[in-house]
């Protein structure tokens, strides 16, 4: 139902270049140009805007894609079901192959273990110790922010502990998806540029016995606290880590108790 | 479907190692995530999360001084390099959701119904968005001095 005598509007003629006009509304579009150059002069301009953005950007799908994107070296971590699954998936459409999504019933259940709970945390950790360009979303001198849009956005008390007497400094956080909802992610720094970090979540467990792991060159500390599981991840030294995660464990207690 | 992220985000942040540092944390929140197993189109919500990284990104930049690379290190093989580089520097003149529109329309082919998805915004704004790029890009090929205006 097109007409013609109607004139071409702007929006048309965007439609037109990128393919999305209605095809009984081509041919009108194409007669509207042959009589209006000014309008034909940009739709030119536009298709030389894509050949350049190509001609700019092209090159880049055809480098070698660097070894830190390779899914094998991202996949090689923990919860290898989950990451199997989806990374299938993911090598499914590099492959060009991706015809859609029917694993469906391989992972129904999400468990939250305290292992699973754990590897999380240290995935993190790992992720994000290395970082030298932005290891934080929020820097640690803005402190008191951090600890209010943490608290917010997760739903309960996150306080930066102090850790000076450990010799570390608050390098910042950032906020995590977590095994449940969201979780905090805090990052500490000592001197000599050793890192612990402090990840809290929601957690389903009911304990409050600190446990240790340890995978690689990396320790990790883990407890629960009314709900909340806290990791704290860092030197495979135990007790260098029992320290830092004894001073966070007592602060967390503090501050729970002087809040409610 | 990595070469493609690749290029958007490169396209996108300008600099080489930040756009790979938005590919592999779009990659390891896509891996992270259980979002995929509720089904959808992989390839629009992986643009999603990469489009909404370097939005946070820019956000944390927002308050800091902000340094631009004084060259492109990265000339492109085909086309001249002047050429090259004013559509890059045309490119950085755009708002932030202008950029990501005209790349995933233009570069990505994307569709707008998918971009209007991936920007949560309805359709009519994306194609306004689109029409500002466009306007805004060409003004600034054709050499005249881009209006700085900060429009929605």
């Amino acid at each position: 139902m097109t007409d013609r005598n109607i004139p071409v509007t702007e929006d048309e003629l965007h439609a037109y270049v990128d393919n999305e006009l209605p095809a009984e509304r081509r041919s009108d579009v194409e007669a509207w140009l042959a009589t209006h150059p000014e309008d034909a002069g940009r739709v030119q301009s536009w298709r030389a805007m894509a050949e350049a953005l190509h001609a700019r950007y092209d090159s880049v799908v055809n480098e070698p894609v660097p070894k830190r994107l390779e899914l094998e070296r991202l996949v090689q971590q923990p919860r290898r079901w989950l990451y199997g699954a989806v990374a299938a998936c993911l090598l499914a459409f590099v492959a060009g192959g991706g015809t859609g999504w029917i694993a469906h019933g391989a992972v129904a259940a999400s468990p939250s273990s305290f292992q699973m709970f754990t590897d999380d945390a240290l995935d993190a950790h790992r992720l994000y110790v290395v970082e030298v360009r932005h290891p934080v979303e929020v820097p640690g001198n803005e402190r008191a922010h951090l600890q209010a849009w943490l608290t917010k956005r997760c739903g309960w008390t996150v306080r930066a502990p102090e850790l000076d007497a450990t010799g570390l400094k608050l390098v910042g956080g950032r906020l995590l998806p977590g095994p449940t909802g969201p979780a905090s992610f805090l990052m500490y720094e000592s001197a000599s540029g050793e890192r612990f970090t402090v990840y809290t979540a929601k957690a389903a467990i009911e304990t409050t016995q600190m446990r240790y792991t340890t995978q690689n060159k990396d320790g990790a500390m883990f407890w629960t606290d009314r709900g909340v599981g806290y990791v704290v991840s860092g030197s495979s030294d135990r007790e260098r880590l029992a320290q830092v995660a004894r001073l966070v464990y007592d602060q967390a207690d503090k501050g729970e108790k002087s809040g409610g | 479907m990595i070469p493609a992220l690749r290029r958007y985000a490169r396209a996108l942040a300008r600099d080489a190692d930040i756009a790979d540092d938005l590919v592999q944390d779009t990659l390891v929140r896509a891996l992270r995530s259980e979002r995929l197993f509720l089904g959808g189109d992989v390839r629009s919500w992986l643009y999603t999360i990469l489009t909404n990284l370097n939005k946070n990104r820019r956000r944390s930049l927002a308050r800091r001084p902000q340094f631009m690379p004084l060259l492109e290190n990265n000339p492109d093989a085909s086309g001249t390099e002047a050429e090259s580089r004013d559509i890059a520097r045309a490119l950085s003149t755009l708002v932030e959701e202008q950029r990501a529109v005209l790349l995933l329309v233009m570069l990505e082919g994307l569709s707008y119904r998918e971009v209007a998805e991936i920007q949560g915004v309805p359709i009519g704004t994306v194609m306004s968005r689109l029409a500002r790029a466009r306007a805004h890009v060409k003004a600034s090929l054709e050499g005249e001095r881009p209006a700085l205006r900060r429009v929605k």
